[in-house]
């Protein structure tokens, strides 16, 4: 989705003098957004633990609903946003995907925590999909592991943002021929068919993963195992810990100033 | 009671029992021993560790490793630890299930996992990874595909399915197949790709 600033063609002041007035000066756009933007209803759909900060989110205490997004929907076909909120397994991926195809348009996607943007922690495990992108379009990507409440608050409100910036002559589920289903992997012998779908997530071709975070682990055969019949290391006992520090030697004197 | 005690006793009541002290829990050198040896275990009125908490599999490079956290509810006693190890090529170990019901879905797990095969178990497939799934992939030698190219099966689900792909990456798929290879992920030791 294509996002361009909504820049209102009416002068600023002259809105706020007609305001004082009475008199509401707006454009049908901003009318129309202003109400899907204030009521956003989101699926209630967790994963793992950034599930519960999203319900703290919900809760009294964040409240959510300050912003309009409080109505929790338990059936994807009567929401429109959803929140992934935790490690996307790839045993689960296809149920995500699926749940995505079933909501109704327009529809919004936060990707919420580590581990839904690109796998986070597990990124090399066998069995955690890495990142929910590569499957269906993602609006914003919400990073933290997992977030903190204000940090979904701000994600929504990015999005509120994003939905005020539309038009709704040019959204793309008023035109004609829009395909908006996103096709379902499978279960293979390895992993998921397809690993990605093409058309909306590519590798990236510059991988700066090793420039950030140094070396990578790598996967596959290991080749080390502990030997059990050797004799255990011997146990730290609090009298070894409490060995005395054999004594510094004087430090030397500083050389008199010249 | 210490582990040494225990193996003293279980030896006594069970002869012909090989057992051997491993870092401070039995190993039980012959696998098909081990239902006897809980069931001792389960129901000697002196230990009575009638609570099986884990069932783990473990791999050693040279063999694999059944391992069983048992505690006893009645006794409140610290716990025991049971080990049985197998071969890789044809893992087998006796299921513990008729003697201890809550072991059916851990020893699936350490099949799913380990590929260790339970004897008697009664409902032994995958619990975690899906049917269909080929290999083990907590074992040592289990290789990871590489996730971020895309392979021929892909690229023939993906057209199936009306989805455009880019040349260049059939291209890519083309090739691998060609030469019979899977895109695996990158393993210690490997070279740096080019």
């Amino acid at each position: 989705m294509a996002f361009a600033k909504n820049v209102s063609q009416v002068d600023e002041g002259l809105k706020n003098e007609l305001g004082k007035k009475g008199i509401v000066v707006t454009t049908i756009n901003e009318l129309y957004n202003w109400g899907r933007r204030s009521s956003i209803w989101p699926m209630q759909f967790g994963l793992a633990c950034c599930a519960i900060e999203m319900i703290a989110t919900a809760c009294a205490r964040y409240d959510i609903a300050r912003f309009g997004a409080e109505l929790f929907r338990a059936s994807p076909r009567q929401a429109d946003l959803i929140i992934i909120a935790g490690t996307v397994t790839k045993k689960m991926a296809p149920q995500v995907v699926r749940l995505y195809n079933q909501m109704a348009e327009p529809k919004y996607c936060i990707t919420m925590g580590a581990c839904s943007i690109a796998g986070g922690p597990f990124i090399d495990g066998y069995n955690v999909l890495r990142g929910i992108d590569r499957y269906i379009p993602v609006d914003i990507h919400l990073p933290g592991c997992p977030p903190r409440p204000e940090a979904l608050l701000y994600g929504l409100q990015e999005l509120q943002r994003r939905i005020d910036d539309q038009e709704i002559e040019k959204n793309e589920w008023y035109q004609k021929g829009l395909k908006r289903e996103y096709p379902i992997p499978e279960f293979g012998p390895h992993g998921l068919v397809p690993k990605y779908n093409p058309e909306i997530w590519n590798p990236r071709i510059e991988d700066t993963r090793k420039e950030r975070y140094g070396e990578p682990i790598l996967i596959g055969k290991k080749t080390k195992a502990p030997d059990l019949d050797a004799p255990p290391a011997p146990p730290r006992t609090a009298a070894a810990q409490a060995a005395p520090v054999p004594p510094k030697p004087p430090a030397a004197t500083p050389p008199p100033k010249a | 009671m210490t582990t040494e005690e225990i193996k003293i006793l279980i030896e006594k009541a069970l002869p012909g029992v090989k057992l051997k002290l491993v870092r401070d829990s039995i190993l039980v050198e012959n696998a098909p021993d081990l239902t006897r040896v809980a069931k001792f275990l389960k129901e000697d009125p002196a230990l009575r560790f009638d609570y099986l908490s884990s069932v783990t599999g473990s791999d050693y490079l040279t063999f694999l490793e059944s391992v069983y956290h048992l505690y006893s509810m009645e006794k409140k006693g610290p716990g025991l630890t049971l080990r049985a190890r197998t071969d890789r090529q044809n893992p087998r170990v006796p299921s513990l299930v008729p003697v201890f019901r809550g072991a059916e879905f851990q020893e699936r797990e350490s099949y799913d996992m380990y590929g260790i095969v339970y004897e008697n178990h009664p409902d032994l497939r995958r619990i975690f990874m899906w049917d269909g799934f080929e290999g083990f992939p907590m074992r040592k030698d289990y290789e990871q595909e590489d996730s971020e190219t895309l392979e021929a099966c892909d690229v023939d689900w993906l057209e199936k399915h009306g989805v455009p792909v880019p040349a260049e990456i059939k291209q890519k798929a083309e090739a691998l197949k060609r030469e019979g290879k899977r895109a695996m992920a990158r393993k210690p030791g490997d070279t740096e790709p080019a």
